[in-house]
């Protein structure tokens, strides 16, 4: 069981941002990759996730292992916390959403709409979400985004438990995640090289 | 022998269409040109329709193009989602605004036309009706087009709308049969075109639809090579800005 | 799946959902059209058939911007591709809850816009059944135009300019079973044919809307 990305490159929009990234993951590992705004951490992680295809290379693991978890949290603003849980659990298969609620301190808010929760309550209930999947390998989009010092710390928690029973992480972030035992992979050396131009070739255009 | 798909090479495209395109024109003006001076001015009056038959020269070239046109856009859809050439996709997007003004020309030949011989400028005759949805798809397909900035992106979303849209067309232009059949029995106005012609019109007719053809070629010609040229200009500027 | 369904449905029902407005307008439709064509019997008896149908369709295309829109722009489209639910299974599902919310309410109201709009008596279970045959036609290939504009700022008025082609073919045979129905003439031909967009339109448009998803999430 694990994540093997070989030789990656992945494009944006038509144009090559990464080429040649390659790391492993193993279980109760967590890889956090860094590098500045627009570097490619989105797109990276997207095509891990095989929401797009990659320009080159390969990422390897077993078929239904990834939970991913994106800027956006998908919640319904209209339903409650419990009832947007439930409807993830149900789409992964899994029962009971006590265990995600309590870890991530949400059971005193569980009968209340997502409309009215704060910022930092919905991050927390989007990452409960993971939890609900069950899935051992997260890739995970700036998850510690708005939320406060004791959410992060109580993030970092999450993380480590998720791995001490096995699991993965990769994770993509810019700020302090709380998790100082984690790799690090900064992308920059990653950076898609520029094809020699002034050849006057047509197809350059064209990935 | 050389395999057809190396044109789909964008930079192959582009050196064979330096020569190729000039030719195409040329040709293309020639035969326009011979076949309407032949038809308008060298033809005799219809008994009946007297000069206003001389419209079919531009009439009928024009709506077999309007059909002509979709139909490679369909084939050029197809190869693109199957085989991935990007020139075939962009001679998709050219060949649209191409095939709706033919479509555009076709309705106000015909418009031209019926007036005089039907004395109505509009009829809700099968044909005119499945034009007029044509055009309908033609706007839509261009305007998916230019909705979208990624290229690729956009071209992986028209090809499918082209090729599901091809199915509702056709469907449509069923329907339009039926649905007149069903509102006015056998009222049918259409001129079934080539039936009971003279040669002294079919020839220039023919050469007509040649020009025709040979415009709608070097107009999807020339305007592949833009979208190439565009499509470089594009990445071009964003790789000065990564720079 | 169900669970997709489920809070589809719930989440129209709740508060800000939209659920109704399709209706409304379809009811709108039933008395404006008389104001402005005028209140003659046999006119409007003669139009209603279209009138009608036109109707369903305009509310059916109302709502459509709606059944990609908000999951995309929150996220959860994203979440949804990456979950262990095939996404043909997704749209179909979508296009359902919005048959359901949509198309269902607009059979079932039918019968009393075709009183006021003095539809001829033997018509009415012809209307009914058209509708009813039709109408998750106009579900599909609506969730297919949502589907290729999710994500486009302009979306929705492009949305309408590439579905409407689209709803062509089922205007006219659903028109023609109320309008045969009405003059009491054979509709078993159009009734077929309904039936028969409908099915294929059910079958196979929910691939080429999975695909296009696909692609607008790359």
């Amino acid at each position: 069981m694990r994540l093997n990305v070989t030789n990656l490159a992945c494009a944006r929009g038509g144009f090559a941002l990464l080429e040649g990234v390659g790391f492993s993951l193993s279980p109760a590992q967590a890889l956090v990759l860094r590098g500045p705004n627009g570097c490619g951490k989105t797109t990276l992680l997207r095509t891990v996730a095989g929401l797009q295809p990659a320009l080159a290379g390969e990422v390897s693991c077993p078929p239904e292992s990834i939970a991913y978890a994106a800027h956006a949290d998908g919640l319904k603003t209209t339903l409650s916390v419990a009832e947007n849980l439930s409807f993830w659990a149900a789409v992964y298969g899994t029962r009971g959403i006590d265990a995600a609620l309590e870890q991530m301190n949400l059971r005193a808010l569980s009968g209340r709409a997502a409309q009215n929760l704060s910022a930092g309550q919905k991050r927390r209930l989007g990452l409960a979400r993971l939890i609900v999947t069950g899935r051992p390998v997260w890739v995970l989009d700036e998850p510690t985004v708005s939320l406060d010092a004791v959410s992060v710390a109580l993030f970092g928690d999450v993380v480590r438990a998720h791995l001490a029973g096995g699991g993965m992480a990769l994770i993509a972030t810019h700020i302090d995640l709380g998790l100082p035992e984690a790799d690090i992979l900064d992308l920059t050396p990653f950076k898609a090289t520029i094809p020699h131009h002034g050849s006057g070739q047509f197809d350059e255009a064209f990935l | 022998m050389a395999s057809l798909w190396e044109y789909a090479n964008p930079l192959k495209f582009m050196r064979t269409t330096d020569w190729l395109l000039p030719v195409v024109a040329v040709a293309a003006v020639v035969t326009t040109a011979t076949g309407l001076t032949w038809g308008f001015f060298f033809t005799p009056d219809d008994f009946r329709q007297e000069s206003t038959v001389k419209i079919m020269f531009i009439h009928v070239p024009a709506a077999m193009m309007a059909i002509n046109a979709w139909v490679m856009m369909l084939v050029a859809s197809l190869v693109w989602l199957i085989r991935r050439h990007h020139v075939s996709a962009l001679a998709a997007k050219a060949a649209a605004p191409i095939g709706l003004v033919m479509t555009l020309i076709g309705l106000l030949t015909g418009a031209v036309w019926g007036q005089p011989m039907w004395g109505t400028w509009w009829a809700w005759d099968p044909r005119l009706t499945s034009f007029l949805i044509l055009l309908l798809f033609y706007l839509g397909y261009i305007a998916l087009w230019s909705a979208i900035d990624d290229p690729d992106t956009g071209a992986d979303l028209t090809a499918v709308l082209c090729l599901v849209g091809s199915v509702f067309a056709v469907l449509s232009r069923y329907a339009a049969l039926f649905w007149n059949q069903g509102l006015h029995q056998g009222a049918s106005l259409s001129v079934a075109p080539g039936t009971r012609m003279d040669w002294a019109y079919k020839a220039p007719l023919y050469i007509s639809m040649v020009g025709f053809g040979l415009i709608f070629l070097a107009l999807v010609l020339a305007g592949t090579r833009t979208e190439i040229r565009a499509r470089r200009m594009k990445a071009l500027v964003a790789r000065e800005r990564m720079v | 799946m169900i669970a997709l369904l489920v809070r589809d449905l719930r989440l129209a029902f709740r508060a800000g959902g939209g659920f109704g407005l399709g209706l409304a307008f379809f009811l709108i439709m039933a008395v404006l059209v008389p104001l402005g064509v005028g209140p003659e019997p046999d006119i409007l008896a003669r139009i209603a058939p279209g009138i009608l149908w036109v109707g369903a369709l305009l509310a059916c295309l109302l709502s459509l911007d709606r059944i990609f829109a908000l999951d995309f722009e929150d996220g959860s489209l994203d979440l949804l591709a990456t979950a262990p639910v095939p996404m043909e299974g997704v749209v179909s599902i979508k296009a359902l809850a919005h048959w359901l919310t949509t198309g269902l309410p607009l059979v079932l109201v039918s019968p009393v816009l075709g009183l006021l709009l003095y539809l001829p008596p033997q018509a009415y279970g012809w209307l009914v059944l058209s509708l009813a045959l039709g109408t998750p036609a106009l579900s599909v290939i609506g969730t297919f135009g949502a589907a290729l504009t999710v994500g486009l700022k302009r979306g929705g008025l492009l949305l309408s300019l590439l579905v409407l082609p689209l709803y062509i073919p089922t205007l006219v045979f659903g028109a023609e079973v109320v309008a045969r129905g009405a003059q009491g003439l054979d509709v078993a031909t159009p009734v077929a044919l309904l039936a028969g967009i409908t099915a294929g339109a059910v079958a196979l448009l929910p691939f080429a809307s999975a695909l296009v998803i696909r692609i607008n999430l790359r």
